[in-house]
Formats: structure tokens, sequence, C-alpha cells
């Protein structure tokens, strides 16, 4: 077998990756990143809006600091997360951002003088001052009392992350493409690195390493409906939870968006509906005024996916050959706004759908968006449970979003974490030496080896691979999806051991040999059914309301028995997941309190 | 009417030694809306598990899924089938290594690419965290923005006469990229040191400007003007360099 020794294994060449992977490279230590697809493919390139940092330089951004980036994140997160991380985090994003320029970011900058902008179907005006001209500038996004979000035009996840791989280049950290992380090597006690699968040739390969980290990005792929790469089907989480050790956190706190396109569930962002765009049903009418008097399309994300939800189970949907959905009307902003204030949008339209926004409908509904949920870490990026296993990005629960992101923060978090959790690790690899468990290692080649064997003989049977993940993405999407209740959630669950069972019986349709796209997804269709079960059980046993996680049936937030975290373990042979819990945070700087929005239902 | 679509899809896995490159056919009937993502999508889960193409965020923002469909380099995302005939041939990009099927080997060549212009910003400056950021125009932000939207698809490398001939020729990417880092003025390098990455028959001097990557680019990036502003530029260096006064 093939083996590599380094320093520090990263499993992930996103922003979170390669953020610790430079620190740890700079530091003079060996680095190699593993990626599914080359590192500037990862799915950080997707995000398009921007990322949050108290600079305070554009008008509209005044008087912003750390302190109030700090309250909207807690705000954000319905208490939900871990304060003391949040505050670390709200004072590193400055430095954080600084230093993505430092190396090579075109941030947008401060232009003086008037312009204009658009806040719930209205047009205002702004003036930006002269003494800050060429400063970082920020726009809106929703949740924020401050404008803070920095951005590079449309494309802020791309300029981050090909600056990032430029600088990941220059330090020598050394990529590993199209290799798949399929477990972690570790005796129980200590993490010693990786068995990966190489997706070119279909060979094994041991990677044995100091410290190992998990920066696998989301894991929306377990949702029919997911705004996220293709590539987003929870690998990291599932590797983490087959140690039977490590924990998920808050498996099931799972952000949707409002608005994905329809087949593909391309995002279009949440200014359409903020310039005035309307909602509309199957009778080309609108809806959300009826639901949401007040605020209509314009009340905040999880309520606005909530009615479509709930409009569409009303059989007000459009039917199509991929489901029912809802209309998105934009037309009556006009060519001259569509065209300049919109223009992604437009372009997302014709490019994708065939459809013109100026003149036609376009197609969408809620989908899976964000997960809050993953490897649950201490502030240093340190996974509970084993000894030189750390993790950071969307695939960490480090907790800074408890059970609600807010837009800019996670691209935010991949640079700042990425920073923070870089230089503990740096401080943990020096004099840190591990002692290789060879027996340990060979016990999880043959298994791994045994596993591919048996999927490729069909072994334990023949079921096919793709009809059994539909079969569980469809359970997730339909009853653990934006409206959560007992009934629904119990049938999930019920429904997902069923699902589990099946997955233990797939076999392959083709051959298996080199790349083998079905041989990939079937090494983690049980995983991923594992993964599944852990949100669904989890989602089923917090009876409350908090941040994404609603509860038809218990509406409230319950801060008496609910302000804790969920820990998700997996124990060999079990068939349902282990839940611990654990106070959400240590730290209370800002006590529970109301959000401002959503729900203001509390239980204390 | 729903169409019939007939895909004629190029057919090999070099890792199996039973393998000979081939074409098969897949009949699919067209939906509304369809890209070549959501059709090759539900032809691998029920028509051919084994078919292999590269997707990764099915929103032309990553580049992953370049190939070449009826003739011509492009997203397949980013394509959608009523914009085609119902017959659709798919082939994978030449220049690059087959992994099978319709997935080529970008990872290796571009990560090559940057290391060899040396596509970061070169500085002997020290990042001070605790000042303000140095100012920019914000047009001059854009600028460099304009070509820092590349996404590394090699469709232009695919389409490219002299890279189909000769695996050392840098691309219209790479010449790209040496103008976005020469545009930047946080980049420090000298117009000798830019000088040796391009100013070679790999570089500037070994492109027939005929273009054809700017017609197959999917972002539209403006490579026409970048490679004429370079080859005046990299043309007087090399004058310079005659007279050895080139800094
Ligand atoms: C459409 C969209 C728009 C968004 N817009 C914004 C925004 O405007 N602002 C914002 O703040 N956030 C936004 N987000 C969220 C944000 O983009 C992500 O949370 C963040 O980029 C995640 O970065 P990461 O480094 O953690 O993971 P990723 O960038 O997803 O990287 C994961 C890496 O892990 C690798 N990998 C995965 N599994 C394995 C394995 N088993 N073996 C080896 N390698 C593996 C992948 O190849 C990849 O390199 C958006 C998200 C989406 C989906
Ligand atoms: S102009 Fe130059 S780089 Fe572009 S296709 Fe022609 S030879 Fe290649
Ligand atoms: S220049 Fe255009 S065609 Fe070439 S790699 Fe970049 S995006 Fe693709
Ligand atoms: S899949 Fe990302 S560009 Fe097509």
């Amino acid at each position: 077998m093939e083996t590599i020794y380094t320093d520090l294994l990263s499993i992930g060449a996103g922003l979170a990756g390669e953020r610790v992977a430079v620190e740890a490279a700079v530091a003079g230590f060996d680095t190699i990143c593993l990626s599914i697809v080359p590192p500037r493919r990862s799915h950080s390139s997707a995000a398009q809006g921007g990322m949050q940092a108290s600079l305070g330089n554009c008008a509209m951004g005044q008087g912003d600091n750390p302190d109030v980036h700090f309250q909207d994140t807690v705000k954000g997160s319905d208490w939900g997360c871990d304060q003391e991380v949040a505050r670390m985090f709200a004072e590193t994003a400055p430095i954080a951002v600084r230093e993505m320029a430092f190396w090579g970011i075109p941030w947008n900058r401060v232009v003086p003088g008037k312009s204009t902008y658009y806040k719930g179907g209205k047009q205002f005006e702004k003036v930006e001052a002269k003494e800050k001209e060429g400063l970082i500038t920020a726009r809106d996004f929703g949740g924020t009392a401050k404008w803070r979000t920095c951005y590079t035009s449309d494309g802020t996840g791309h300029t981050l992350l090909y600056t990032m791989d430029n600088k990941a280049v220059e330090a020598g950290v050394r990529v590993h493409d199209r290799m798949e992380a399929i477990s972690l090597i570790h005796d129980g006690e200590t993490c010693m690195g990786a068995v990966a699968r190489c997706m070119k040739t279909g060979k094994l390969r041991v990677y044995l390493a100091k410290a190992t980290l998990i920066a696998t990005g989301g894991y929306g792929r377990i949702y029919r409906e997911t705004t996220n790469a293709v590539i987003n089907d929870g690998s990291g989480a599932i590797i983490a939870l087959d140690t039977g050790i490590v924990p998920i956190g808050n498996p099931e706190a799972i952000q949707f968006h409002p608005t994905g396109i329809v087949p593909t569930h391309i995002l279009v962002t949440e200014g359409c509906r903020g310039d005035g765009g309307t909602l509309l049903d199957v009778d080309e009418k609108r809806f959300m005024h009826e639901y949401e008097p007040t605020k209509a399309e314009l009340a905040s994300r999880d309520v606005v996916s909530r009615w479509m939800t709930h409009h569409i189970r009303q059989g007000k949907g459009v039917p199509s050959p991929y489901g029912n959905h809802l209309w998105l009307d934009i037309r009556h902003l006009g060519a001259d706004h569509i065209k300049t204030k919109l223009r992604e949008v437009e372009e997302i339209c014709n490019n994708f759908l065939g459809v013109d926004p100026i003149t036609q409908l376009i197609p969408v509904r809620p989908a899976q968006h964000y997960t809050m949920a993953g490897v649950r870490t201490n502030k240093d990026g340190a996974a509970y449970g084993l000894k030189g296993l750390f993790s950071a990005g969307e695939a960490a629960c480090w907790d800074m979003h408890g059970f609600n992101r807010l837009g800019g923060n996670s691209l935010a978090e991949t640079i700042v974490a990425g920073r923070i959790v870089g230089i503990k690790l740096v401080e943990f690899l020096k004099g840190y030496e591990v002692k290789f468990n060879t027996q340990a290692i060979k016990d999880r080649v043959a298994i791994d080896k045994e596993r591919i064997e048996r999927l490729v003989g069909c072994k334990d049977g023949r079921e096919n691979v793709y009809a059994v993940r539909n079969a569980m993405q469809d359970q997730l999407m339909d009853k653990v999806g934006i409206f959560r209740n007992g009934k629904d959630l119990q049938s999930a669950v019920d429904n997902l051991q069923v699902i589990y069972e099946r997955s233990k019986k797939v076999g392959l349709h083709s051959n298996g040999i080199g790349a083998s796209p079905e041989l990939s997804l079937a090494i983690k269709i049980q995983g991923m059914l594992r993964l599944a079960l852990c949100v669904a059980h989890g989602a089923c046993v917090r009876t409350e309301s908090r941040g994404c996680h609603a509860r038809e049936d218990f509406p409230e937030r319950n801060d008496g028995d609910w302000l804790k975290r969920t820990l998700a373990t997996w124990k060999e042979g079990d068939v349902l997941p282990t839940l611990n819990y654990e106070p959400v945070t240590k730290v209370i700087e800002l006590p529970p309190g109301d959000r401002g929005y959503g729900s203001t239902k509390i239980i204390s | 009417m729903t169409r019939r679509l007939t895909f004629n899809i190029f057919r090999y896995n070099p890792q199996d030694p039973e393998s000979v490159p081939h074409t098969d056919n897949f009949v699919l009937e067209e939906a509304e809306r369809m890209t070549l993502y959501i059709a090759l999508t539900k032809i691998r889960e029920e028509q051919d598990h084994s078919l292999t193409f590269d997707f990764c965020c099915r929103a032309g923002i990553c580049g992953a899924c370049a190939m070449v469909i009826n003739g011509r380099p492009g997203l397949a995302c980013k394509t959608l089938t009523k914009d085609l005939p119902d017959e659709i041939t798919l082939m994978p990009l030449p220049v690059f290594k087959l992994v099978g099927d319709l997935s080529v080997d970008t990872g290796t060549w571009f990560s090559a690419m940057n290391e060899k212009v040396e596509s970061w910003v070169h500085t002997n400056k020290k990042m001070d965290p605790t000042v303000q950021e140095e100012r920019m125009n914000n047009a001059l932000a854009e600028e460099i923005y304009e070509l820092e939207r590349c996404v590394e698809c090699g469709c232009c490398v695919a389409a490219c006469g002299t890279a189909n001939m000769r695996q050392d020729f840098l691309g219209a990417v790479a010449l790209n990229r040496i103008a976005r880092f020469i545009m930047d003025p946080r980049d420090e390098r000298t117009e000798k040191e830019y000088f040796e990455v391009v100013g070679t028959d790999e570089g500037i001097f070994g492109c027939m400007g005929l273009l054809a990557c700017e017609d197959v680019c999917p972002k539209q990036l403006p490579l026409q003007d970048q490679l004429g502003i370079l080859r005046r530029q990299m043309g007087w260096t090399a004058v310079k360099q005659l007279f050895h006064i080139a800094k």
C-alpha cells in the first residue's frame, strides 16, 4: 500500500482547509491537502454575496465594531452559539479581511459621493465620506445592524479561494486533488491520518500525519434540493462519525434558502425580494401577504421559506417534471433595474433556465443551504474525542453559528477559524511526536479493502445506490425540512432506518474499475444514512424551536430545557445515534433575549 | 412536443485493460429547462452507472465541467439542451490527460501553470495586522477583478492550436493571469521578472493570435486585449533586454 507521511493532513482544500494549511506550511511544517476536486473548484468559490467584518468604512457601516458584530452573531444564532468563539470570531474578522487584501484580493473600495440603494422595495440615497476613499467597503446582507459584508463584485468566494490557493502554492502546500478520504486511522485515542481513494485510478493510499484536519465543507447533498455543490455529500462528517468517538454537534441545525431555481437549485439572491420582487403561486397570485400581512415577501429568510413550503403543500404549487414549485416575479422592476442591480440574476435565469426574467417568471422553491452542524471541536479547533484531529470551516461545529448562520458569516468563518485554528495547530505540532500504531493502520486498510470488494462483487446484494440515496433525500426533504413536527420526524426516523438496512445491501451495477463515480458513492452511502439519521433523530428529540429548527408542535424557544448543544455519536452496530448534550456556552456575555425578528415566544 | 435527444458520448476507461475508446448512444426525453448537467446525471443514474464526467457547482462558477459539446469546448452545466439539436455529441477536452469518458485531469495542468507563472502577489512587505489596509482605487480593484474572473476551466487551452501542438505552451489562461498581476500594484515583480516567465516561445511569443481562446471562454474574458497588451509590452522588454536597460 502506498503510504505518505506528513505533518499536517488537511482533508479539504476549500477556504478553511487551505487557510489552516498555509499557517502550518509557513511555520515550516510539511503540509498536504486532499480534495475531491482541484482546490479552486471547492464550493467556497460559489459564494457570491460576501463576508462580514466590522471595518466600518462605508457610510452605512459607520460606528460598526466587533461588539456589534458579536451581538448580531449571537442573536442570529438564537443564542445557540458558543459566545467565547463568537467573540474571538468578531474580533479577528477585520484582521482576516485585511490579511486577504494583503495577499491580493481586489476588494471593492469606498467611492466617495452620493449613490442610491434599495431596501424593502424602496429607493434610498447615501453619501460616502471623502476621507474613507479607497478603504475596503461593505454591502448589506440580512440580519445585521450595519452594512458589514465585504465583497468583490459578484465573486467574493471565487476571489478569496483563488487568492488563498495562490498563497498555498507560494507557501509550498501540496494539494492532492481527486483524492477522497474514506476513513480516519485511529486507535481510539489518537488520530494518525486517513485512508484515501484516488479518483483517477481507484487505488487506495494511506496518509499518515501528526495532525489531521477535517475541512470538507457542508453536507447539503443529503437533501434532495440544495444549493450546495454536487460534491457536498458529507464525507467529512461521515468519517468522523464512523470513529464511534467523535461527535457531530447539533446535526439538526440546517439552514434553508427560499429561492433556489428549479430544477438545479442554483440560488438567486434575496436581493430580488429586497428590491421589490414578489412570489406567485400556480394561479399567478401573490400569497405571502396572506401569511405575513405586514412584511409579506420581505419577512426573514426562514419565515419566507416556511410559508412557501406550506403554500406548496396546500396544493398551490406549479407542477413541473421536477416537482412543484412557485414563481418569483421581478418583471415589474423593469429591464434597467434588472440589467444593472440584478445582473447576476438575469444571467442565471438566461443561462441555466432559458428564462428571461424581464418578461418571464422564475421557477423557485426553498432548498437546503447551510450546515451549522459539524464535527464538534473546542475553541482551538481540536475535535472532541481524538487527539491530533482538528476541524474548521463549514465542516466544523466550532460553534459560532448555533442554530442560524448569518449571511456573510460563513465565508468569514473559513478564514477567521482557519487563521485561529491554524495558529493553534502549529502550537500543537511544535514538539509533538506521534507513534504510528501499525496494527491500527493495517486493520483500517483491511476494512476499507473489504468494503470495496464486497460492493464490487455484490456480496451483500444488488441494491441500486442511486435509488437508496434518492429515498434518503426524499425523507429528509419532505419530513426534516423547514417545518418540522414530531409525527413527521418520527416517521422520517423510522423510514430512514429501513433505508439504512437497504444501504447495507448495495452492490455495484458497473465494474468499479478506475475513477468509478458509482463506487465513490457506494462507499459512503451507509455513512450518509447514519448522518441522515443523526439529523432526523436530533431534530425529533429537540422539542423546541430555535433559529432554523422550527417545530410546529413546539413553536417556542425553550431556554429552560434546551439551551444546549446536541452531540451525536454512532456506536458500531447501532441503528440510531447516541445523543448527548452539553451547555451551549461556558461564557455568557450576552444573556438570552429576543432576536427582534422571527418567532418571539421564549420559555426561560 | 417533447423531443427525444440522442447523446453520442465518448467512452474510454484508461484503467480498465478491457476498455477501448468508442462512442455510446443514449436516448433521453427532453424536459423543460434541461441543462447538460441534468441530462448527464439522469443518464448515469438511470441508464449507465459507469458514465464518468465532472460537475461540481453546476452553476457555471467552478469550471469543473468543461467538455467538447458538438465540436465546441464549453461548460456543460451552463448549456441548455434547448439550444442544441436533437443529436448531441460529447467529447472530453483535448490537451488534458483523460481520467475516463468525459472527465479530464485539469488539476495537474493548472497547478503546474500556477507554479510556473508564480501566481501570487510578490512582495517584500510584511503584513501588520494592527494597521488599516492600504488604500486602492475602486476602479482599479474592479479592473483586477475583471481578469481574476477566470475559472480555470481549460476551454481556452482546449481550443488553442498552439496548446494542442506543444505541451509546454502556457496558454491564454496563463498569459491572462500574468496580465492580472502586472496590473496589481501590490505585486512588486519587475518587468524583467515577468519577461522571464512569459517572454518566451512557451509564453506570449508562441501565441499565433488566432483567438480561438477568447471565442470559447465561458467567462468572456478579454483575452484578445490582454494578449495584445502583453505582446507589445514583452516585445519592448525584449528590445530593452538586448540593450541591457530593462530593470
Ligand atoms: C450557493 C452558495 C452561496 C453562498 N454564499 C455565501 C456568501 O455570500 N457569504 C458567505 O459567508 N457564505 C456563503 N455561502 C457559504 C460558504 O460559501 C461556505 O460555508 C464556505 O465557503 C465553506 O468553505 P469550506 O472551506 O468550509 O468548505 P468548501 O469550500 O466546501 O471545501 C471543502 C473541501 O473539502 C474537500 N472534500 C470534501 N470531502 C472530502 C473528502 N472525503 N476527501 C477529500 N477532500 C474532501 C472538497 O474537495 C473541498 O476542497 C454560500 C454557500 C452556497 C452553497
Ligand atoms: S490567440 Fe494565442 S492563446 Fe489564443 S488560441 Fe490562439 S494561439 Fe492560443
Ligand atoms: S480564460 Fe476563460 S476559457 Fe480560459 S480557463 Fe479561464 S475561464 Fe476558462
Ligand atoms: S459544474 Fe461548476 S462550472 Fe459547471
